[in-house]
């Protein structure tokens, strides 16, 4: 075991899977020489090689056109989109390649490709690299999103998705890469070596694509949640000292409908919260399954706390984010009603 | 008067009613066009981008220094190939009239791109086809019938009724799915062939787009990538005049060839007589050679025509003169084959009428065994369940639980 932060525990999972199979790539704008911007990448040139690791040029929908071809061939791609907000160019080859490519040829082709990208805000990072799309993805048909919320869940994640025959969309709450992020800004910043879940092991593991995980276990409400909104919860319900119980989605296709729907039919009480805007939300879809699924069993009406539905403002983003006040409020409505 | 900016709108030289003109075309006489080494620098060979290779003069002989020097039985094959192709394609169409399949894209006029090309690469060269290069399916010798069921969507579909007709794919032939967005399989190709790169094999990665379709982004993606890493592949450009309704002045083609984006982003780019057999193969191998030797990629403009209709929805008449292929300079590539190789004296009208008749019968066989299977409307169809596999490699949860509800909708 050791102390990684998430760049750190990213990297690893890179190298492990480098060095444990030829036939994976990274590919990415600045990953190769430099080693990324956020330096999740940083040594693996130097490690595998520039055929292993190649620096692109700027074209989002090339690199991910060409991931496809090279997973067609039997390699491994790991393509870097290097902000979220950076990924539209490439959402057709994405959408209407590979989510398709297996159904539309009946199985014959596929591209085992895993596009890594950094989302969400409270880096400043303004109306260009604040955004967190993954919503857009989980409404095409056929491939699979997942966003970590630590160090080892990262790792494990990560690993997982290259093994993965299926694409996978990766988002990384860069708001986590060096230490988990209550929402609270005045605080001094907290290291991921504070943080159990900053203990990695050095060498191969997996997390499972398709399981949620209980982070806190509580009886009085369930907290469904994903990415930097993990810890905003845990404040949020601290704060108001309500015995919350919440849940890391961590995997949004496939979606682990058991364990969210289990976990509210025992409270009866659910608060869904996420960075990306509310209106056809991620949070929409969880809401909907929920009451479908568990509607006698609820005492309340599911609370939603979202990003308002904005482009996200570089001046105000404190008044912007869904920080623990926002949160907290939205806890005490669906505690309070009925 | 002051000078001012104005906008140029592109207008096609002749449109319905009115006489064909083809003055825009610029060729170059057969066999006055250098063919310079494989290993050639690119800034030493840009007027191949200019200029249009021909093999075959108007006296049905082969000249120059593109001439490959085929086999007669190649050049037979060839014109066998490219026959089969258009009969096939004449069939199909009457069966979409027929209401049997609903719809049907023809490649009349050129045949010769893909069958030459088909015939000038390496059975492990993988192809990434667009919808009008059913000639590599010959080729590369698929069962008419496994086509046609496609075609059906029936229960022998290779597709399992999820692609529209004519979006073919075969994997062990390596001939890549055709996804019916434009141009999005050249980027693929692109990386298909760094891959090979990177694995050090020699196997190339081959694509075609239409000349309306390097409008797209993806053109530029791949071009660019092709070019950086210098990929082995070859990237083609049929330009058949037309995009549905759009002749080519609007992607581009009035100012420059297309074939000059080549060596703008770096790389070879080479004009070719597309309807010409014998210079579409040339070309083809010397950039395959080109390709496996290290030397980089190629891009070749094929300069043909579209014969028919853009699919059996669409109707030329409203846009183009009728009689626009009669007239088309660089006539019909099955014809200029067969002339040649009468000329050669090793064919004859005789055995071209029996060549004719022979693949007629095949594909009428063909059809009544592919009928057998179903057809969209009639027969066997296949299991509805089909519908939600394949969209992951394992079928998650909410996937099932679908199935399930389909199957009560249906009372199963």
């Amino acid at each position: 075991m050791a102390q990684m932060n998430m760049i750190q525990a990213l990297n690893s999972a890179m190298d492990i899977m480098l060095a444990r199979d030829p036939n994976v790539v990274v590919l990415g704008e600045d990953v190769g020489y430099f080693g990324g911007v956020f330096r999740v990448t940083d040594g693996l040139q130097r490690k595998y090689g520039e055929h292993r690791v190649l620096d692109t040029p700027i074209a989002e929908g090339a690199i991910v056109g060409a991931a496809i071809g090279m997973g067609v061939n039997g390699l491994r791609p790991v393509a870097e989109v290097q902000f979220a907000d950076y990924i539209y160019p490439a959402c057709d080859q994405i959408f209407s390649e590979l989510a398709r490519l297996r159904y539309r040829s009946a199985g014959d082709f596929w591209a085992p490709v895993t596009i890594r990208t950094p989302c969400g805000g409270g880096i400043r990072g303004g109306q260009t690299h604040s955004q967190s799309p993954e919503g857009i993805f989980t409404h095409v048909c056929g491939i699979k999103v997942v966003m970590p919320s630590t160090p080892y869940d990262a790792k494990g994640l990560l690993i997982a998705s290259i093994e993965d025959d299926d694409p996978v969309v990766f988002f990384e709450p860069k708001r986590l890469y060096n230490g988990p992020f209550d929402g609270d800004a005045n605080k001094p910043a907290v290291p991921w070596s504070t943080h159990p879940k900053g203990e990695v092991p050095d060498g191969y593991y997996t997390v499972p694509i398709g399981k949620a995980e209980i982070v806190r276990k509580g009886t009085a409400v369930t907290m469904v949640a994903y990415g930097t909104m993990i810890y905003v919860c845990e404040a949020a319900a601290k704060a108001l000292g309500i015995d919350a119980e919440i849940i890391d989605v961590r995997s949004m296709v496939p979606l682990d409908t058991d364990t969210i729907c289990t976990s509210v039919r025992k409270t009866g009480r659910c608060l869904i919260a996420h960075e990306a805007t509310r209106f056809s939300g991620f949070g929409a879809e969880l809401s909907a399954t929920i009451q479908e699924e568990c509607f006698w069993d609820l005492e309340a009406p599911i609370g939603r706390v979202a990003g308002w539905d904005t482009p996200y403002p570089h001046a105000f983003e404190w008044e912007y984010f869904p920080g623990p006040l926002r949160v907290a409020a939205a806890l005490k409505a669906v505690m309070e009603a009925a | 008067m002051a000078r001012r900016s104005r906008l140029h709108i592109p207008r096609h030289h002749s449109r319905p009613g009115e006489e064909p003109d083809f003055s825009y075309l610029e060729t170059s006489p057969a066999g006055a066009v250098p063919r310079p080494d494989v290993n050639a620098r690119v800034r030493d060979i840009g007027h191949l981008s200019i200029d249009l290779v021909r093999v075959l003069d108007d006296s049905h002989v082969a000249v120059g220094p593109w001439n490959p020097h085929l086999e007669v039985q190649d050049l037979q094959i060839g014109l066998r190939h490219m026959l089969l192709t258009r009969i096939f394609d004449e069939r199909m169409q009457r069966a979409q009239r027929q209401g049997k399949t609903s719809f049907y894209m023809r490649c009349l006029g050129e045949e010769a791109v893909s069958v030459a090309q088909g015939m000038a690469l390496r059975p492990k060269d993988m192809l990434f086809p667009a919808y009008r290069n059913q000639g590599l399916y010959v080729v590369r010798g698929r069962p008419l019938v496994d086509l046609m069921c496609q075609l059906l969507s029936n229960t022998r579909d290779m597709c399992k009724g999820r692609q529209l007709p004519v979006m073919y794919h075969w994997a062990e032939g390596r001939i890549f799915s055709i996804s019916g967005n434009l141009t999005t399989q050249f980027p693929q190709a692109v990386g298909w062939a760094m891959a090979a790169a990177i694995k050090g094999e020699d196997d190339i990665a081959v694509s075609w787009i239409g000349e309306g379709s390097s409008a797209e982004a993806d053109f530029h993606h791949a071009m660019l990538f092709a070019s950086v890493y210098m990929a082995p592949v070859i990237l083609n450009i049929v330009n058949n005049q037309w995009a549905i309704s759009t002749f080519q002045g609007f992607a581009g083609g009035e100012q420059r060839s297309f074939a000059a984006r080549g060596p703008g982003y770096g790389m070879a780019g080479i004009r070719v007589d597309g309807n010409d057999f014998l210079a579409v193969h040339a070309v083809t191998q010397w950039a395959a050679e080109r390709a496996r030797t290290g030397a980089g990629p190629t891009l070749i403009e094929h300069v043909t025509y579209r014969g028919a209709a853009h699919s059996t929805s669409d109707d030329p008449a409203r846009y183009r003169p009728k009689d626009d292929y009669e007239k088309w300079p660089l006539g019909d590539p099955v014809l200029r084959l067969k002339n040649h190789l009468i000329a050669l004296g090793e064919w004859s009208e005789e055995r071209h009428a029996a060549l004719a008749q022979e693949l007629e019968a095949h594909v009428i066989e063909s059809w009544k065994e592919a009928v057998q299977y179903g057809t969209l409307t009639d027969g066997p169809r296949l299991n509805r369940d089909l519908m939600f596999q394949d969209v992951f490699k394992e079928m998650p949860e909410h996937l099932r639980k679908q199935r399930e509800q389909l199957r009560t909708e249906q009372g199963v």
